[in-house]
């Protein structure tokens, strides 16, 4: 342990300067304006949201795996969502077309998007970048109290008249303008009010961490000290911020369409439902890398310390989040090659779609250079890191299929799709989601989460999770097309119920598997093994506190004189350089004199 | 203001105090809102010209001219009053910034006027029931443009209206805040903020009047 961690050590000790016992009940725990409380808000709701949306995918499979034959348990369902019959309930079209449609939204509006964002941004960024708190505590607390009240909207919409939302997670018009087409008339509208809501939460959210990240860090911490994860989240919050307002116009028109009439996108009355589909995806794509640059961060910054080596190409790996930051706002055109195009936009739509695999294969090969000839520790962090490396790999290689038009032609809208989806989505964000909780656990609790455990929850969710996700690629090169009720009513997709049926069995023991994840988190919060300041032997400025921080994080300003990845460096005695180190702290040599570090003014 | 971490001197960062920059982080997402909203009126128009009509045909465009000029004032109006409290005078400050609040009132005074004629004359959202005619024509007069004219405008033209209800809002309560003392010479954070944020409402303006009025 350096002389900074000691010194900070025994000025928390003596109480620092912070006044956190103090704080009444409800402002530490309910209107909390700790960012680390309202990290762990964001966690536990979202990982609600994410065993929600677990549930609805495992109803999607019943039904897909044994199509029309009564669901276990379908009884205790209203008679809006099954049908009663002697041997028990079968499932209507309509709820399952609701039920393709909350899974998506609440997956990745209020599971994924939360857990990275709300959970991973809160927590990492004032931490890593030396900051006390957000740049505007209160203004955090409203962020997450609006995305209470958003959640709620949407559950509730199961259970008014006609149901929940039935026009997909996308909503095209004109299926969405009216209840006419779906059946969906309240729930609809619900579903527009509550993203509505959330937006607005993302959008506080989002010019609360920018500012932060501007403004807040530490003497020393200048923009290339930044550890990755910090510059994932500023890149993130920066496509929140534009892509947001989009999809609230868009959603406020729609909104309009249903209730007072309006004809944005109504063809009957001159209106324009491409018109829809373009804001929503000038939305949609950005969101699509929302949902995987902390992802990467996350990945690189458990590779870096589990394989004890400095990340790969450092500053290339910052210019490459960046660079698909930018990319991602011109290529929202390729989800529409199907949708009536001009043929030339769609050939430049689908040239600027490939050119993100070169900042995308930047970072990969990163990843592999990091791990080239390093000591790797296989704990359960970076089990899962490694895991999103090779899923990622999987998903962006399926991307290059779809972003060709004329191979697109064939697999739009199949399960080539779906494949691709999960492949990005858990394969990717929620493997990542699931490394960044584990490594970050001790910070968060103050304990460590169970390694055994652990393991064989790794083991079983990467076994089955491949063996229900890839074989959607071939279903849908066979032609099995996506948010389909009863495939098996097309003689051609007959003959792919056996493999449906497969996927099925497996898709319930994935979702079972996550019951170890539940049991190891629980238990770990209260009875898992006391964690130190520094359990991975981490550079980062959120390791030289202890664990958890106390209200106000750092007890003084910590110094910062070094990148974040300095691993193994012949300056250091130990195989790890903690930023706040001086030039010469780290070894037994003679400590150079009177370091001012780089970016503090006298 | 009270000191608190909104206000902590910058250390790597910029050198401009966080409330300063958030508003500005802030103003950007809204230039992205009124962006969609725009953009899918051009494409609209575009698409549709015949749903839409020539300039002044429908709507007023001298009344509107002339709120246009009133909130132009009212821009004037607080920059008078910040530069009111960069020089400690409290008196002119509370002047201001209670004249920007009355100009603001008055601008969405005017716009509740025009949409209460305009839907009178047949010119409302619902596209069911538009069947706007010409200004100042007899009752049962061809109708004139299609749903999407009404649709955009009061989209538009609407969300406005709210963001400067708002502003006008928040405006009271610094109004509030001045009279109690609370900005000085040296703590003017939520002046210039308010400020900030009123001047890109009346900027946006222009726009829109210029799109939909003018074009």
């Amino acid at each position: 342990m350096s002389t900074t961690e000691q010194e900070m050590g025994k000025a928390l000790d003596a109480g620092g300067h912070h006044d956190h016992h103090e704080i009444p009940w409800i402002r530490q725990y309910i209107f909390a304006t700790d960012h680390k409380m309202i990290a762990k808000q964001f966690m536990f709701v979202s990982l609600f949201f994410l065993v929600v949306g677990g549930a609805l995918a495992g109803m999607m499979r019943w039904q897909l795996g044994f199509p029309s034959q009564p669901m276990p348990g379908g009884m205790i369902l209203p008679d809006a969502m099954m049908a009663p019959t002697p041997n028990g309930a079968i499932m209507l079209p309509e709820f399952y077309n609701s039920l393709v449609t909350m899974h998506g939204t609440i997956m990745i509006f209020f599971a994924i998007m939360p857990l990275l964002v709300g959970l991973f941004g809160n927590l990492l960024i004032p931490l890593q970048i030396g900051a006390e708190d957000m740049a505007f505590p209160r203004l955090n607390m409203v962020s997450f109290w609006l995305a209470v009240p958003a959640g709620i909207l949407m559950l509730a919409s199961f259970g008014v008249e006609g149901g929940a939302a039935g026009a997909g997670w996308t909503s095209y018009a004109p299926l969405s303008t009216s209840g006419e087409w779906t059946g969906v008339y309240l729930g609809q509208q619900l579903w527009l009010a509550s993203l509505t809501i959330l937006g607005f939460s993302s959008l506080v959210g989002s010019v609360n961490y920018i500012s932060t990240v501007i403004n807040m860090r530490a003497p020393g911490m200048t923009w290339f000290r930044m550890p990755l994860a910090t510059w994932s989240l500023f890149v993130t919050a920066v496509l929140i911020l534009l892509a947001i307002p989009i999809l609230a116009g868009a959603l406020i028109m729609l909104l309009f369409d249903q209730t007072i009439g309006t004809g944005f996108f109504r063809p009957e009355v001159g209106g324009e439902p491409l018109l829809w589909q373009h804001l929503f995806w000038f939305f949609g794509h950005p969101e699509v890398y929302i949902l995987i640059l902390p992802a990467m961060g996350i990945t690189s910054e458990v590779l870096a310390n589990r394989a004890r080596k400095p990340i790969f190409g450092y500053h290339s790996m910052v210019l490459a989040i960046v660079g698909i930051g930018f990319l991602g706002w011109i290529v929202w055109g390729h989800h529409m090659f199907q949708s009536g195009m001009n043929p030339l936009l769609g050939t430049s739509f689908m040239i600027s779609t490939m050119a993100i695999a070169v900042p995308s294969a930047i970072k990969v090969f990163n990843w592999l250079a990091t791990l080239w000839k390093a000591d790797i520790h296989l704990d359960v962090p970076m089990l899962h890191a490694l895991a999103f490396v090779s899923m990622f790999i999987i998903g962006g290689l399926s991307g290059i299929f779809m972003a060709n038009t004329p191979v697109d032609i064939y697999i739009h809208d199949t399960y080539f799709i779906v494949a691709h989806i999960h492949y990005v989505l858990f394969g990717g964000s929620l493997f990542a989601i699931f490394a960044g909780i584990t490594f970050w656990f001790p910070k968060m609790f103050g304990r460590m989460m169970n390694e055994p455990l652990g393991k064989v929850h790794f083991v079983l969710t990467l076994i089955f999770y491949n063996l229900v996700f890839f074989p959607m690629h071939n279903l849908g090169l066979r032609g099995m097309m996506r948010r389909i009720y009863d495939f098996t009513q097309y003689e051609f997709l007959a003959p792919l119920q056996p493999m449906n049926q497969f996927i099925t069995v497996f898709a319930f023991l994935l979702i079972a598997t996550q019951v170890l994840f539940v049991i190891n988190f629980f238990w770990s919060i209260f009875k898992g093994e006391k964690a130190s300041e520094n359990p991975w032997d981490s550079n980062t400025l959120e390791w030289t506190v202890p664990s958890p921080p106390p209200h106000g994080n750092f007890a003084e300003m910590p110094m910062v004189y070094r990148g974040p990845y300095e691993y193994s460096s012949p300056e250091s005695d130990t195989d790890f350089l903690p930023q706040t180190t001086p030039p010469g702290g780290g070894s037994s040599g003679v400590p150079e004199p009177t370091p001012t570090p780089e970016g503090v003014e006298a | 203001m009270t000191p608190t971490t909104a206000d902590r001197a910058p250390m790597a960062g910029m050198k401009v105090y966080n409330l300063k920059l958030g508003m500005w982080v802030f103003l950007l997402s809204e230039v992205m809102f009124f962006t969609g909203l725009i953009g899918a009126y051009i494409i609209l128009r575009f698409a549709h010209p015949e749903a839409f009509a020539e300039p002044g045909v429908v709507l007023n465009v001298p009344l509107t001219a002339f709120n246009t000029f009133v909130l132009i004032c009212s821009s004037v109006t607080m920059v008078k009053a910040f530069a009111a409290i960069e020089q400690g005078d409290q008196q002119g400050l509370q002047k201001w910034l209670l004249a920007t609040i009355l100009l603001g009132a008055f601008f969405v005074g005017v716009q509740i006027v025009e949409y209460t004629i305009l839907t009178g004359e047949g010119f409302v959202p619902m596209a069911e029931s538009y069947h706007a005619i010409a200004r100042g024509a007899a009752e049962g007069s061809a109708v004139i443009g299609g749903p999407l004219y009404g649709a955009t405008f009061y989209t538009m033209t609407g969300f406005h209206g709210a963001h400067v209800s708002i502003g006008v809002l928040c405006l009271c309560f610094t109004w509030w805040r001045a009279r109690k003392g609370a900005y000085t010479a040296g703590s003017l954070g939520g002046v210039e903020i308010m400020g900030l944020y009123w001047h890109f409402v009346d900027l946006v303006w222009i726009l829109l009047f210029t799109i939909v009025y003018l074009i």
